[in-house]
C-alpha cells in the first residue's frame, strides 16, 4: 500500500510516450525555475530562525548597531554570553517550571485518555455513541471559555497560581483530542486478540494494560509528542493560571517583551532555549508527529 | 499507518473524503461480544468524565450565565455585554481585525500549502524542504513572535524585512538620497537652490563642464563607493556634482580640490523650455554626461528627489500594517501543516488518472485544474476549516508581535477576552460574553466535525 505511491511517479514517467526534444527542453527550463523558487522559499522559512540564533549569540551593543547578517563578515562577534547570563536569571526557574508542567500533563493525558478510549472502543454501555460525539464536539472548544470559570473554581480551592492547577487545566483540554485519536486507533485492534483474552477470563484492566496499551504504542507516541509540544509551547493558560513563582518560560519571556529593544539578549537566547527541545523532538519523531497531525487535523 | 515527511504515506485523503478507514473490516459496534458490565466502563471513563465535566462543560454553562452579569458579577445586565461587543469602537476594530484574519489567512495558507505540495513533487530534496517548512509547527508561537519582532524591526540595518525591501528598491531605483544637502551658493557659484532642487543659473554650454558644489552632506549618507571628484573629459554637455568640503580644512570653495569626493547616484536632468530633455546619473567620481543630446542651450537641474531621505522600507509594526504583518508570521507557522496534509492527499491520487489526461493532450495546468484540485478538495477543505478555527483563536502571535502601543489596532477577540478579564480590564462579565462569542463562532465547525465523524464512522 505504501510502496506503490512512493515509486509511482518515476515508473510512470518511464512509461510515458516519447516526447519531442522541444518539450524536454521546456521541461528542463521549467524544472530549473522550480528549483530556484523552492530554494528561495526554503530560505524564506529557514532564515528567520537562523536570524534569531545569530541575534542570541551577539551582545546587545552589537545587535543595536547592525543587522545579524553582518555576522558573515564578522564571525568573531559570536559569543555565548547571553546564554551564560540566562543561567543566573529567572529564566532557569521558568525552564524547570515548564518541565514540571509539561511532563506530568503528558503522562496524565495519555493514561486517562487511553482508559476512556478503550472504553469507547471496546465496551458497551448506554449512551456510548452520544457521549463520544460530545467528545468530538469538544475538540475545538476555545480555551477562553474556561478561563474565568476555572479561575474562580481555583480561587475557591486555593490552587490558583499553582503548578497542579495549570497541569489539570492542560489535561482537561488535552483529553478530547487524546480520546479521539486513541479511540480511533484502538478500534482497529483485531477483535480476536481481545476476545481471546476475555475468554481466558482476564480482567478488563489486565486486557487494557497488557494488550491494548502495548498495541496502541504508535498512536500513543503521536499523542505524547503532540501533547508535550502543546503544553511546552502554551502561553495563554500560563498567563492566567501560573503565578510568578510557577511561571513557565513562555510567561517569563512574555514579561520581558515590554522593553523589547533593551531585552533582546534575554528574549532571543531565551526563545531559542525554549525551542531547542521541541525541535529535537520534532526531528527525532517527525513520523509520529505527522501521523498524529493527520489523524487529528480537526483541532 | 505510517505517514511521514519523506513521502511514504498512506492516504488521509481517502479518510477525509468520507471513505471508511481501511482498518479491520469489522467495527466493534456491529457485533455482539463478550463485554464487561457498564460498571466497569464507568471505572474506565470516570477520570476523563470528571475532568471534562469540571474543566470544560461546567465552564461553558457558567460562562453563559456570567456573560449576562456586570463586571463584578452581581448586577444583571441581560445582553448588555453583547451589545458592548457590537457598539464599542475599540471592539469594532477588534471584530474587523478578526474578519480580516478569517478571510485572508486561511486562503493564503491553503493556497501556499497546495503550491508547496505540488512543487515538492518536482524536486529531489523534497524531504529537506518539507522539514524546513514544517519546522515552525514545533516552535512555540511565543518564540515565533520574537523571531518576527526581529524580522519586522523598522531600521533596515536591523530588520530583515526592510533590509530586503530597501535592497530590492535600491536595485531598481538608482537615486541615492542626500537629505539636508544643499548647493554652495554665492556670486561665484554657477548654481542656486530652487524648489527643493538645484539648477544652474545660466544655461550650460556643451564642452564647458558644469560644476555643482554641494555642502551639508551628512557623513552617514555619504556612499562608501564615492571617489575623488573629477571633471568629465570629452565633448557634450557634462559636469560634476561633488561634496565641496575638504576634511580637515583648506580647499577652495566652488572648485574641485584633490581630496574632495564626488556624489554618486545623483539624478541630473537637462531642461529646455521647462521640459526634461535628458536624464543622467552621476558616477562614483560625481561626473555626469548627457549623451546624444541635441545641440542647444539647457539648464542643468538636480531634482528634489536627490535631497529626500532614501527609501527606508515599511513600518511593519505601525498601526496600518500590523495585522498583515502578523498574518505573515501566522502563514510562516502554518504553511507546513497545510503542505504536509495536502502532499499526503496528492500522494493518494491515482497516477493513472493524471497520466491518462496527459496522454490525451491535456496541459499540466489543465491536469492540475480539472483533475488534481477536484480530487484534493476534501483535504483542501479540512486544511481550510482548520485554519479558520485557528485564526478565530489567534492570540499569542498578536500579543507578542504587536508592540503595546499598537495593540489596540492589532486586537483580536481572543486577545481582547484575555485583556478584558485578566490583563487589567477587570470586567469578567464582558470577558465571558467575548468567550461565548468565540464559542458561537466555532460552533458551525463543531457541528461540521460531528457530522463528518458520524458519516465516516458508520
Amino acid at each position: 500500500m505504501t510502496t506503490a505511491t512512493a515509486t509511482a511517479p518515476k515508473g510512470l514517467e518511464a512509461g510515458a510516450p516519447r516526447r519531442s526534444l522541444a518539450s524536454k527542453i521546456v521541461d528542463r527550463i521549467g524544472s530549473g525555475a522550480v528549483q530556484v523558487i523552492m530554494v528561495l522559499l526554503g530560505l524564506f522559512w529557514l532564515v528567520p530562525t537562523l536570524g534569531l540564533l545569530v541575534v542570541s549569540m551577539r551582545t546587545n551593543q552589537v545587535n543595536s548597531a547592525e543587522g545579524w547578517w553582518t555576522i558573515f563578515t564578522k564571525p568573531a562577534e559570536l559569543t555565548i554570553q547571553n546564554y551564560a547570563n540566562l543561567l543566573g536569571s529567572g529564566f532557569t526557574a521558568s525552564f524547570w517550571n515548564t518541565v514540571l508542567i509539561t511532563v506530568p500533563t503528558t503522562v496524565l493525558v495519555i493514561g486517562i485518555a487511553a482508559m476512556a478510549a478503550y472504553a469507547f472502543a471496546w465496551m458497551d454501555f448506554p449512551g456510548r455513541d452520544t457521549s463520544f460525539l460530545i467528545v468530538v464536539g469538544l475538540l475545538i472548544v476555545p480555551i477562553q471559555i474556561a478561563l474565568i470559570p476555572v479561575a474562580s473554581l481555583y480561587g475557591g480551592a486555593g490552587i490558583f497560581g499553582s503548578i497542579p492547577g495549570v497541569v489539570l487545566f492542560h489535561v482537561a483540554f488535552g483529553l478530547p483530542f487524546a480520546i479521539f485519536l486513541l479511540r480511533n486507533f484502538f478500534v482497529g485492534i483485531p477483535s480476536s486478540l481481545l476476545e481471546a483474552a476475555r475468554m481466558d477470563g482476564a480482567s478488563e484492566w489486565k486486557i487494557f494494560a497488557s494488550v491494548v496499551f502495548p498495541l496502541g504504542k504508535p498512536a500513543i507516541a503521536s499523542l505524547g509528542i503532540f501533547q508535550f509540544l502543546w503544553v511546552w509551547n502554551d502561553m495563554l493558560i500560563a498567563l492566567v493560571f501560573a503565578d510568578t513563582g510557577n511561571q513557565p518560560m513562555t510567561k517569563y519571556l512574555q514579561s520581558q517583551m515590554r522593553q523589547f529593544g533593551s531585552n533582546v539578549d534575554i528574549l532571543s537566547s531565551g526563545a531559542f532555549m525554549s525551542l531547542i527541545i521541541p525541535l529535537v523532538l520534532f526531528f527525532a519523531f517527525q513520523r509520529y508527529f505527522v501521523q498524529g497531525m493527520m489523524s487529528g487535523s480537526v483541532k | 499507518m505510517t505517514e511521514r515527511l519523506d513521502g511514504r504515506q498512506d492516504s488521509p485523503a481517502a479518510e477525509a473524503a468520507g471513505e471508511p478507514p481501511t482498518g479491520p473490516a469489522d467495527t466493534p459496534r456491529k457485533r455482539t461480544r463478550l463485554g464487561p458490565s457498564p460498571t466497569v466502563a464507568i471505572f474506565f471513563l470516570l477520570p476523563a468524565a470528571l475532568l471534562l465535566g469540571i474543566w470544560v462543560i461546567y465552564p461553558i454553562v457558567f460562562s453563559i450565565f456570567r456573560s449576562l452579569f456586570d463586571s463584578v458579577g452581581t448586577g444583571f445586565v441581560g445582553l448588555g455585554n453583547y451589545a458592548t461587543i457590537f457598539s464599542d469602537a475599540g471592539m469594532l476594530t477588534t471584530i474587523r481585525n478578526n474578519l480580516i484574519w478569517v478571510v485572508v489567512a486561511p486562503i493564503i495558507v491553503t493556497t501556499l500549502g497546495l503550491i508547496f505540495a505540488v512543487l515538492t513533487e518536482r524536486i529531489r530534496w523534497a524531504t529537506a524542504f518539507k522539514l524546513i517548512v514544517f519546522m515552525p509547527m514545533a516552535v512555540s508561537l511565543m518564540a515565533a513572535g520574537v523571531i518576527f519582532r526581529l524580522v519586522y524591526e523598522e531600521n533596515p540595518d536591523k530588520g530583515l524585512a526592510n533590509a530586503i525591501l530597501t535592497t530590492v528598491h535600491d536595485t531598481f531605483s538608482s537615486s541615492q538620497g542626500y537629505p539636508e544637502a544643499r548647493p554652495r551658493e554665492g556670486d561665484q557659484s554657477q548654481v542656486a537652490a530652487q524648489d527643493g532642487g538645484v539648477v544652474t543659473k545660466q544655461p550650460a554650454q556643451a564642452g564647458r563642464p558644469v560644476l555643482i558644489p554641494i555642502v551639508g552632506v551628512k557623513p552617514d549618507v555619504m556612499p562608501s563607493n564615492a571617489q575623488a571628484a573629477q571633471a568629465p573629459a570629452g565633448d557634450g554637455l557634462s559636469g560634476t556634482v561633488w561634496f565641496d568640503f575638504t576634511p580637515g580644512g583648506g580647499g577652495q570653495s566652488g572648485a574641485i580640490d584633490g581630496t574632495e569626493k564626488g556624489l554618486p547616484g545623483m539624478t541630473v536632468e537637462a531642461v529646455q523650455n521647462g521640459q526634461v530633455a535628458a536624464t543622467a546619473t552621476t558616477a562614483e567620481n560625481g561626473s555626469f554626461r548627457f549623451d546624444g543630446l541635441a545641440p542647444g542651450s539647457y539648464v542643468v537641474r538636480l531634482p528634489q528627489s536627490n535631497f529626500e531621505a532614501s527609501y527606508g522600507g515599511l513600518t511593519w509594526l505601525g498601526p496600518a500594517l500590523i495585522t498583515p504583518a502578523i498574518i505573515g508570521a501566522f502563514v510562516w507557522v502554518w504553511a507546513g501543516f497545510a503542505m504536509v496534509l495536502i502532499a499526503a492527499g496528492l500522494a493518494a491520487i491515482p497516477r493513472d488518472a493524471l497520466e491518462a489526461a496527459r496522454i490525451d493532450g491535456a496541459t499540466e495546468w489543465q491536469v492540475f485544474r480539472k483533475i488534481t484540485v477536484p480530487l484534493l478538495s476534501p483535504v483542501l477543505l479540512v486544511v481550510f476549516v482548520t485554519m479558520i478555527i485557528n485564526t478565530l483563536k489567534v492570540f499569542d502571535l498578536v500579543f507578542i508581535i504587536a508592540p503595546s502601543s499598537v495593540q489596540p489596532q492589532a486586537n483580536v477577540v481572543a486577545l481582547e477576552m484575555w485583556r478584558v478579564s485578566f490583563g487589567g480590564g477587570g470586567n469578567q462579565g464582558l470577558g465571558s460574553a467575548l468567550a461565548i462569542f468565540l464559542l458561537i463562532l466555532v460552533l458551525p465547525f463543531m457541528i461540521m466535525n460531528i457530522r463528518r465523524f458520524r458519516r465516516e464512522d458508520t
